[in-house]
């Protein structure tokens, strides 16, 4: 299945559910959805359509928070990205993928830990990477966290 | 009824080379469940690329792992390729090409090696370790530098491969492939490593998709992901090599696997030298416009991923790392359950887990917001290391 096949049946599949597609080549594409969307999307992609979960990748946007669900079809080699964006950037809400895929486990506790997403239905979003006593409501890869200064020289 | 105990492994542990730790939940000498924390290793990479530029971020994600310090760069100057749409001359995806197949074969024979010490081996550990030597000796050759190559750059790469080594590089290679031989030997047909290895650990391939798992841990259970084949880069679509699955899933499958994958690296760099263009090794790219690109390539434990996403300035936005052992980790709780004790480190071994590339230190105090370097942690350690003595009535 080529990508220009694959982008189809997403349309035929979702219609107006899909707002944005943005093939940049032949090997990318990127398709934007409405967060309440994203387990229907990621269920026909990654079960019906076959394609192999890369990674999610969040991102702050300054104005909103936005995570990119990436998939990969090894056959034809090309990588489809979701887009779903959060609008509260207080407050980012979003549904758990995995329970359509367990590969996504440790990517939504490390997001959620990062970026202060948090994901509904996922009941194990303890910390991955920082310790037990990072206090609450920092989120280091948010933009306005700025890392302390540190002077190596310091005895 | 049965009784339950906890066992912990780590974060400090004679066995392990890196931090890590695991709670094995046991019934008698049966694993019932695992409770993995990770964390001790990490660095802050991605929050970092930020704040540098885009050539300082490819020497950033060159420290993310020592193993895998070529796979990480080819990745991150793929996706900034793919974000401005540069093209690569042809020389420098062969050079790409060599730089990363000789990455596996140190890879894989350190992993031979560990594995074999996890086991009690230790001929294979020592013999493992030898016979790699070979292999970081034409990387020094090549690049300068035994690990940390430096050779990848957006455009191209860094250094070329001179004429004359050519003939060291391949003289050097049959030399490795003659202790190949005899280490397949001493592997695959030892009949106790048949017995220890041989359906322990299984990963089905089902469980294999659904944890989307990938590279020789993805192989080993009939799961054909190779992205140097699916998602072509460097030159891999030039050069004729099989990629290696076996459907066992088990931790034998896994050896097996990475053993024949060596050979398959061997005659990858031998085309490579073979074929080798002329041309130049660089397109000398200047500005990287605002946009968003992906860089995948199949580094030893399987693939790597990163996404780069510009503003059009010189650093980019944000800086995504996926390393391989991220995805394959949590296979681990998947099939040590149900297995013994004595087996649970040889199954976390069999996805030859890289903690630092799943974590990519910065020790930070949030109570009066300081950051402390090596000194001022020495002396954290020994003021805890006193009241410790202090407390439980120890002198000198």
């Amino acid at each position: 299945m080529k990508i220009d096949d694959a982008i189809k049946k997403i349309q035929d599949q979702f219609g107006a559910k899909v707002r944005k597609i943005d093939k940049k080549n032949g090997k990318r594409c990127y398709i934007d959805i409405e967060p309440a969307d994203v387990v229907e999307f990621t269920k026909y992609i990654f079960k019906d359509l076959g394609l192999r979960f890369n990674i999610a990748t969040a991102v702050d946007d300054f104005k909103s928070i936005e995570i990119l669900y990436h998939f990969a079809d090894d056959v034809s080699g090309y990588i489809v990205s979701l887009r779903a964006i959060m609008k509260d950037k207080n407050d980012p809400h979003i549904d758990t993928i995995t329970t359509v895929t367990k590969s996504a486990w440790w990517i939504e506790r490390e997001i959620h830990e990062l970026f202060g997403v948090h994901f509904n239905g996922n009941n194990d979003l303890r910390p991955l990477l920082l310790s037990d006593d990072w206090p609450s409501g920092v989120y280091p890869l948010r933009k306005n966290f700025v890392v302390p200064k540190r002077d190596s020289r310091k005895a | 009824m049965s009784h339950k105990a906890h066992i912990p492994i780590g974060p400090y542990h004679p066995l392990q080379e890196e931090p890590e730790f695991y709670k094995l939940v046991v019934e008698g000498e049966k694993v019932v469940d695992v409770d993995v924390r990770i964390g001790w290793n990490h660095r802050g990479i991605e929050k970092l690329s930020e704040a540098k530029s885009f050539d300082q971020s490819i020497f950033i994600v060159e420290r993310i792992c020592g193993i895998c310090s070529s796979s990480h760069p080819i990745t991150c100057v793929q996706a900034v390729e793919d974000l401005a749409g540069i093209s690569v001359p042809d020389r420098a995806l062969y050079i790409r090409t060599i730089i990363q197949e000789l990455e596996r074969l140190h890879s894989h024979m350190l992993w031979a090696g560990l594995a074999g010490h996890f086991l009690g081996y230790n001929t294979i550990f020592m013999w493992g370790w030898k016979y790699r030597e070979p292999i970081c000796d034409i990387m020094e050759t090549v690049t300068g530098n035994r690990q940390n190559y430096a050779m990848m750059k957006v455009g191209g790469v860094r250094r070329d491969i001179e004429k004359e080594h050519i003939p060291y590089i391949l003289t050097r290679l049959d030399e490795f492939l003659k202790h190949l031989d005899m280490l397949r030997g001493a592997i695959l047909d030892d009949p106790v490593l048949h017995a220890r290895l041989k359906g322990v650990g299984i990963l089905t391939k089902g469980k294999a998709i659904d944890y989307a798992a990938l590279g020789p841990t993805a192989r080993a259970s009939g799961y054909d992901v190779d992205v140097r084949r699916d998602h072509p880069y460097a030159a891999y679509d030039r050069l004729k090599w099989n990629v290696i699955t076996r459907p066992e899933g088990d931790v034998f499958a896994k050896v097996v696997v990475r053993i024949l994958e060596m050979y398959e690296s061997v005659s990858i760099i031998r085309q490579c030298l073979d074929k080798l263009p002329g041309g130049p090794i660089d397109s000398n790219p200047k500005d990287i416009p605002p946009g968003e690109g992906i860089g995948q390539a199949e580094a030893p434990r399987g693939e790597c991923f990163h996404y780069v996403k510009s503003d059009g300035t010189n650093s980019p936005v944000r800086h995504k790392v996926r390393a391989p052992t991220y995805m394959n980790f949590p296979t681990f709780r998947e099939t040590v359950i149900g297995e013994t004790v004595s087996d649970a480190t040889i199954i976390l071994a069999a996805i030859d887990p890289c903690y630092c590339c799943t974590e990519r230190m910065l020790i930070t105090d949030w109570r009066d917001k300081e950051l402390f370097g090596v000194q001022e942690l020495i002396k954290l350690s020994q003021e805890k290391t006193r009241l410790l003595k202090e407390k439980m009535g120890v002198r000198g």
